[in-house]
């Protein structure tokens, strides 16, 4: 399964997509970045409430292939534009990581 | 093969884990195995965040020997671990309030980095911490 086929699920709004074309290999939800960083695997999709520079940090070294911030966490210009610079493929969502979990096991993730 | 020094500045939270994206990309471009890059970063970025949060920043030197033996130090400014045992025992942390928050203390950093390295040997006293891990590429 690759990102552009996470199109179909309504409640996801496409922040920055950077390349939609990414296999995705899982999905991790944490907002630990330790705990992230020792059991996150590369590209998975990340679910997290943190909307900070680090978070973007940690997605690039984990090699992830997309971040999603649930629970309509926001996040500023400075993210949307690190995520763009850095080619991080960013989905905001007012769903739950719960919800989000349900909806991409929906799609056989 | 490779010699190279950065800067880590004390509680500069905007700029945590940039010199271990450095480190990554220039091991990358060398031609290591990213599975071992990504055991890489795992470390290097835990000791990083180690400087900025619970250190005075300070130095990491990175050196590559013609082996393909990648030797990490990470050298801080103080004030030291005051109890190594404990700060190595998984979910212990002395984060404050801030770095909570940002989703740092989970106490599994020292922990992280011990379990991706193959070398792993640590030194601390008030003036600061030396940290040596190595990787065989």
């Amino acid at each position: 399964m690759k990102i552009k086929d996470l199109k179909n699920i309504s409640q996801f709004n496409f922040k920055n997509i950077a390349n939609e074309d990414i296999e995705i290999s899982g999905v991790f939800i944490g907002d630990l970045l330790s705990w992230v960083m020792a059991n996150g695997k590369e590209k998975q999709i990340w679910i997290t409430v943190q909307a900070h520079l680090n978070v973007i940090a940690v997605s690039l070294l984990k090699e992830f292939s997309c971040i999603i911030l649930c629970d309509n966490t926001s996040c500023d210009e400075e993210f949307i534009n690190k995520c763009k610079e850095e080619q991080v493929n960013l989905i905001l969502t007012s769903c739950s990581a719960y919800e989000c979990a349900k909806e991409l096991i929906n799609l056989d993730l | 093969m490779l010699n190279k020094d950065f800067e880590v500045v004390n509680q500069d939270y905007q700029n945590m884990g940039k010199v271990s994206s450095q480190i990554k990309k220039m091991l990358l471009e060398i031609g290591f195995d990213p599975k071992i890059l990504r055991r890489i970063a795992v470390a290097s970025y835990e000791a990083e965040i180690n400087m900025v949060i619970h250190a005075y920043g300070g130095n990491i030197h990175m050196d590559v020997d013609d082996d393909g033996l990648i030797t990490l130090i990470f050298h801080d400014l103080g004030p030291g671990i005051p109890d190594l045992t404990k700060a190595m025992t998984p979910g212990w942390s002395t984060a404050n309030e801030k770095a909570r928050n940002l989703g740092f203390g989970a106490g599994m950093g020292l922990v992280n980095i011990k379990r991706v390295s193959d070398t792993f040997d640590i030194k601390t006293s008030p003036e600061g911490t030396i940290l040596t891990i190595s990787f065989k590429g």
